[in-house]
Parts: structure tokens; C-alpha cells; sequence
């Protein structure tokens, strides 16, 4: 080492290229991804010379083939003569949606449990210190049977239920929720609702900015949920009520099969989609709170102690001095959380969730295409962690400490 | 082709694939490791099942164990891998099993879209449904409305979705990936209705709290023809395959068993005599001993010691010979003579 450090400082280098650091960096660099592009198209040239010599129907054409299978939950139209492209279209958006909810309500529980492990309420503290023990050490698959068969056990049956405001209901088939109709007309309130969101931001904007400048505080959330709220309601009845609602249909009459909720009518929520949220999300938020209490104990106790001789309360030195400075150590863990989540949601085929590894799992075995499948599968799941990184990362900048 | 001196470049990488592209047959293969390694289900009662002791019985377990006593003269010599429905073709695709036999349907996609050979059928099946028999129904076209409990990746899901569509029945598809998860979720009340094989529901019936509640109906929706599956593209191997099944079938046609086999050697009746390899060179003709059927029976019985063994009428399953008996005792079974 000593005499090449001597070379590269002293005289320009007069060794040979084969001496060279910078030359054989390049080199060995180069025979890398030589290599690494060479196993590549081996590996690809080998499997499909291999499919075509077991004479394994291979390539994309199955996708439009009728699927002929169904589905207990579909977001979008689909029956059983619907392509297997479609078919994994729904698993797709069935996938997307138990990992919003599952993500919403992780972050939820997770700051509720992770603030109160910090409380000086000794109840409230160890209650919260016994949920992350308890939750974050049992395997996720063993909560999600628990959720499932359990829980679903000590539901009422498909001919009784459980009622509130005459409005939910809940048995072993789901809960059931009225349906909202839409009629003609409806598609203003929606419109309205969009509008509502732009205007509540753009005056939360122009609030911040004015007290910036001028100091005026502006009730901006009052206004901005008023705008929300107000905006769709009013064009609701502008447009002549639109909307209706269909409610499910309890039969107490009839053949036993028959009695219970009709099937099709009014909005099913089946009890697959509520384990599994159930299961995700509360695993997911034991996580999340340990991170957020890590996030806001890395924040340094002089900065509460400032804000308390300023005179803020408990409640603002929480929300203005203390979280904004603990999500910059909160968010990177937090997206890998996210990122976890999402792909954990794929234990949904355990309990009969059609997410898209249940339905792909269904096209392969109906059309042996295991390769393609598998690959969907790969890159679904690689694009999603993908996008749910780059947002986060993009909020993570939002929220970083701008260096003056 | 270039990929010929490619792998050198990359050498030990390309080993798995090399192997496979360029192996030995599976006959060979097999004999080099003294066992025949056999997919199976998960667990399902008289056909592939295993006990507190790890050991595997069951009509499709028998089978394999024929094929073990054919090659090796020893119905020990196999090794068993418990396969979801989802699993069991791209297991059998890739050699980490050499025959599956896992009450699997014989249709025409599977048989020429996914590189493999069905055998034969070892048991004529149809699709049914289980009902509670507190719901009063009797026939399967009153479910209309039903959810209807299944396993995910099966013909079954199929049948289930063009029976409710062909009458013009609404249901709702709860379909599991594992069989002890259908019966969980149907004994939980999660569905009116469990559909598969009607063996399979005579088998999971067992699994159920109260079995004597729940009732099979009469209608049977499909044909569900289960056999054995090989590997397309080696003949010898399928040969094996076939005649295991149509040894066992003749030897109950010509009332040879397990018990008589060493008396029957010595009989007058050429047609046993060919089969137990006494007369002819039949064994040598697909790659074995010519006593491989003598092995057969000697080792693991004929078809009806084997279906009275695992599913016959005096076990927990009581399912009576019907369709799976002999043609010419008014069932499907006929396997082509030994000559």
C-alpha cells in the first residue's frame, strides 16, 4: 500500500495499465456486469428453451382467455366470464385497498398507542407497553386465524345479527351497510366535494402565508371542513337529492337457506376484508408506536421545557413544537412499515381474501402460466413499495429542517 | 447455440438448469437414488394422508408405492411430498417430484397445455355439496343465494361458478387456499355450503364437530376422472405409470391378491401367467423386472384390496365401489390385457 500511495502522489504514475487502481477499477466493474447481463439472458434463453422442450404453453395470450371463476369481493365489474386479465385486476385493487385501510388505520392505533407509552399516566403507559409486547411478538399469520376463526365464531350466525341504529349490521356473513344509489345528477356532488378539498387548501395556504406576514391567526381547519362538508350537501339538494340509500334486506320468512341478508343488496363488507385489516393493522401499529415513541423521545426534553416557558399547554407543545421535530426520525422507519404492511397483506390468501396473490394464484393453477403469474406478482409488489417509498420520501423532504 | 458454451462462462450457477435440460431420464434418475419421490396432497382422508407417526396411507399413497414396488421390488422406497392444488403441476414441471398423485382431474388443459401425461383414472369422482341438515334443503337447486365455501385453484372453483351460472343462481365464492381451512371456515357458519369431490366431502366430513349434522347431496355437477400424473416427453417413465395402474386392475380382474399371488404363480390361466411375469417379457419391455406386477400385488395388493384398504365400505369413508367397479361388474374400471 505504502509505495502506491507513494505513486499516486509523487510523479505522475509511469506503472503499467495492469498497475493501474483507476484502470483495474474499471476493469473488474466491466467483467462484472458482463457477467451480470450474460446470467441474465442465460437464465431467460435456458427457461424458455426449457418450456418449449416440456412443451409448457408459455407468453401472454392467457390474459384474455375467460376466467370462469368468481370472486366474494370485486371493486370493479366483474363475473365469472370476465377475462384473467380482469380477474387479476381485481385482486390488484383489492390488494391496493385492504393496504389503505390496513395503513390508515396502522398509523392511527400506532400514534395513539406511541404517545400514550410517553404518558405520565401509569395506566395509560403500561397499557400501551403491554399492546406492543403482546401484539408485535406474535406472528402475524397466527393473528390473522385468530381474527378469522375466532373472532368469527363469536359473531351471530347468517340468520340473526347484530344491529346499530338499525343501520349496521353485523354476522358471520359481514357487515352490511346501507348502499349509497347514485342517480343522475350525482356525479355534481361529486364535483363539488373535489372543489371543497381544492378551496379548503388554497385558504389554508393563504392563511399561513398571512400569518406569516402579518401574525392574524385564521380559523383555516374550521373553515376548510365547513367548505368540505358544506359544498357537496348543498349541491346535493341543489340537484334534487340524487342520491338514495339501498339497505340491506333482512328475511326472516321463507326457507332457511333463504332467511338472513339477501344476497346483492345493500353494501357487503365480507368479514375476510375485516380480519385481515383488522390483523394488518394492529400488528402493523404495535410497530409504528414503538417508532413514534422513539421518534419523539429523540427530541430533546429542553425543547418541551422551552416551549413550556413560553406557556404553551401540554396539548400545542405536543402538536407544534415537539411532532414536527420527531417526523423527521419518525418517517424513514415509518415508510418501511408502510412498505411492510402492503406486502404482509399477501397472508390474505390464508383466509380467503381474493388479493392479487389468491386470484393470481387461482389464473396459474387454471392456466399452469407460473412464470408470468409470478412475475405480475414480483412486479406489482416491487412498483407498489416503489411508489409508497418515493411519496414518503418526498414528504420526509417536505419535513426536513430546512438549513438556513 | 450460444447458450451451449455460455454456461462454461458462468459455470456452477447454470448447474440446476444445466441439469434438468440435459438429465438422465426419470427411470434413471430414480434408480440412482433408490426412491421414487411422489407428490401427494396435504391431507386428505383415504387418499393421501398421513398419521401421528408420519407414515402416509391412502388409495393415491398406494399407488405410488405400487410404482416403488414395480421399479425397486420394495413398496418403501418412496419419499412423499405434500402438495397445495396450487403447487402440484409446476412441482411435477420441475422434477421435484417424479409422479404426482394427488386426486388430481384429468381435463384436456392440464393434460396438453402444461407438459404432462395423466396415467389413467385410479377413481371416478364428481363434484358435490355438503349442506347442514337443519337448512331442510334436498337438492342442489335450491341454493340459490348459498355461500358456498371451496378451495382456491381447482377445478371445483370452476364447476361451482358454471353450475350457479347455468341455473341462474346467485351465490358468493369463499374459496381458501388450504383444505383445513374450507372445513374451519364452513363449521364456523362462514358458509351454507361445502363443494369439492364427493369423496373429499365424505373424507372432510370427518374433520367437522358434529359430522351426523351435515348431509352430501344427491347431485353430482361434474366428471372429476383422478389420476396419476407424469411428466411429458419421457415414454418409458410414462409407460411405468400406466401399466402400475393397469397391472393392479388386471390382477383384481383375474382375482389375483396380495394373499393368493405366490399360489397363483403356478396357475394354469395364461393371461396371469403373462401378468405375473411367468410367461413373455413383459417387464423388460418398459425397463423393469419381468416379476415387476408380482411385485405390485405381492407388495401392496390389487385395486380392490387397495379401495377396501383406504375407502371402501368399511372404513370411516364407506363409500361403496359404484362407478370405480370393474366393467364387467357394472363400474368404469378397464385396463387394457397384459399381451
Amino acid at each position: 500500500m505504502s509505495v502506491m500511495e507513494q505513486d499516486s502522489a509523487g510523479a505522475p504514475a509511469r506503472a503499467s495499465l495492469l498497475n493501474d487502481p483507476k484502470a483495474r477499477g474499471i476493469f473488474y466493474q466491466l467483467v462484472l456486469v458482463v457477467a451480470l447481463v450474460t446470467l441474465g439472458y442465460v437464465i431467460v434463453t435456458n427457461t424458455i428453451a426449457n418450456l418449449e422442450r416440456q412443451n409448457i404453453a408459455s407468453g401472454w395470450g392467457f390474459v384474455g382467455n375467460t376466467a370462469g371463476f368468481g370472486t366474494n369481493q370485486s371493486l370493479v365489474e366483474y363475473s365469472e366470464t370476465s377475462s384473467y386479465g380482469r380477474a387479476l385486476f381485481v385482486g390488484f385493487l383489492n390488494t391496493l385497498l385492504v393496504a389503505g385501510v390496513g395503513i390508515f388505520f396502522a398509523t392511527v392505533i400506532g400514534f395513539i398507542i406511541g404517545i400514550a407509552r410517553l404518558s405520565n399516566n401509569w395506566v395509560i403507559n403500561r397499557l400501551a407497553y403491554c399492546y406492543v409486547e403482546l401484539v408485535r411478538n406474535i406472528p402475524l399469520l397466527l393473528q390473522i386465524f385468530f381474527w378469522y376463526f375466532a373472532v368469527l365464531r363469536s359473531i351471530p350466525s347468517k340468520r340473526e345479527k347484530w344491529s346499530l341504529f338499525d343501520t349496521f349490521h353485523l354476522n358471520i356473513g359481514g357487515l352490511r351497510l346501507p348502499k349509497p344509489i347514485m342517480g343522475t345528477g350525482s356525479e355534481w356532488v361529486g364535483y363539488a366535494l373535489l372543489i371543497g378539498i381544492a378551496a379548503a387548501f388554497l385558504v389554508a395556504r393563504w392563511a399561513r402565508k398571512r400569518q406569516e406576514a402579518t401574525g392574524q391567526p385564521f380559523p383555516s381547519f374550521l373553515t376548510g371542513l365547513g367548505l368540505i362538508l358544506m359544498l357537496p350537501i348543498l349541491t346535493y339538494f341543489v340537484m334534487g337529492m340524487p342520491i338514495s340509500l339501498e339497505h340491506p334486506n333482512f328475511v326472516e320468512t321463507g326457507p332457511i337457506l333463504r332467511q338472513g341478508f339477501e344476497l346483492n343488496v345493500g353494501l357487503n363488507v365480507i368479514p375476510e376484508f375485516l380480519a385481515l385489516t383488522a390483523a394488518l393493522a394492529i400488528y402493523t401499529a404495535s410497530f409504528i408506536a414503538e417508532i413514534v415513541r422513539a421518534g419523539i423521545q429523540a427530541v430533546s426534553h429542553g425543547q418541551t421545557e422551552a416551549a413550556h416557558a413560553l406557556g404553551l399547554r401540554n396539548g400545542p407543545t405536543l402538536r407544534l413544537v415537539v411532532i414536527p421535530q420527531a417526523m423527521r426520525v419518525i418517517i424513514p422507519p415509518l415508510t418501511s412499515q408502510y412498505l411492510n404492511l402492503t406486502k404482509n397483506s399477501s397472508l390474505a390468501v390464508a383466509i380467503a381474501y381474493p388479493d392479487l396473490v389468491s386470484m393470481g394464484g387461482t389464473v396459474l393453477n387454471q392456466t399452469g402460466q407460473a412464470i408470468e403469474i409470478i412475475g405480475i406478482w414480483m412486479v406489482v409488489y416491487l412498483s407498489l413499495s416503489l411508489i409508497t417509498s418515493a411519496f414518503m420520501n418526498w414528504y420526509n423532504q417536505r419535513m426536513a429542517l430546512v438549513e438556513r | 447455440m450460444s447458450n451451449k458454451f455460455l454456461p462454461l462462462v458462468i459455470g456452477a450457477a447454470m448447474g440446476v438448469a444445466a441439469t434438468t435440460a440435459a438429465g438422465a431420464t426419470t427411470l434413471e434418475d430414480v434408480k440412482a437414488k433408490g426412491f421414487i419421490q411422489c407428490g401427494v396432497s396435504q391431507g386428505l382422508p383415504g387418499f393421501s394422508n398421513p398419521d401421528a407417526q408420519g407414515n402416509w396411507t391412502g388409495i393415491d399413497v398406494d399407488y405410488c408405492r405400487a410404482m416403488a414396488a414395480a421399479v425397486f421390488g420394495d413398496a418403501s422406497a418412496v419419499k412423499y411430498t405434500p402438495l397445495s392444488a396450487k403447487e402440484r403441476f409446476t412441482a411435477l414441471q420441475s422434477g421435484e417430484v417424479d409422479v404426482l398423485s394427488r386426486n388430481t382431474t384429468w381435463t384436456m388443459s392440464r393434460d396438453t397445455q402444461l407438459g404432462l401425461n395423466f396415467a389413467g383414472v385410479n377413481y371416478y369422482d364428481g363434484q358435490g355439496f355438503m349442506v347442514r341438515k337443519d337448512l331442510g334443503v334436498t337438492s342442489a337447486l335450491e341454493l340459490s343465494g348459498a355461500s358456498v365455501c371451496t378451495n382456491t385453484g381447482t377445478t371445483t372453483e370452476l364447476n361451482v361458478a358454471d353450475y350457479f351460472r347455468a341455473n341462474n343462481m346467485p351465490y358468493e365464492i369463499v374459496a381458501f387456499e388450504k383444505a383445513d381451512e374450507v372445513v374451519a371456515a364452513y363449521d364456523a357458519g362462514r358458509c351454507d355450503v361445502y363443494t369439492t369431490d364427493a369423496s373429499g366431502l365424505y373424507a372432510q366430513r370427518l374433520k367437522l364437530t358434529n359430522p351426523g349434522d351435515h348431509m352430501v347431496l344427491p347431485e353430482i355437477i361434474s366428471k372429476e376422472p383422478l389420476g396419476p400424473v407424469v411428466r411429458q416427453g419421457d415414454d418409458e417413465w410414462f409407460n411405468i405409470a400406466k401399466w402400475t395402474l393397469n397391472a393392479m386392475l388386471n390382477a383384481e380382474e383375474l382375482g389375483v391378491t396380495s394373499e393368493n399371488v405366490d399360489e397363483m404363480k403356478s396357475s394354469d390361466n395364461p393371461s396371469i401367467k403373462r401378468l405375473l411375469g411367468v410367461e413373455g417379457a413383459f417387464g423388460e419391455a418398459i425397463g423393469l423386472p419381468n416379476d415387476w406386477a408380482y411385485a405390485i400385488i405381492k407388495n401392496v395388493g390389487n385395486y380392490e384390496e387397495s379401495f377396501n384398504a383406504n375407502v371402501g365400505p368399511d372404513t370411516p369413508l364407506g363409500i361403496s365401489r359404484g362407478v370405480n367397479a370393474l366393467w364387467n361388474d357394472g363400474g368404469f374400471m378397464y385396463a387394457p390385457p397384459v399381451r
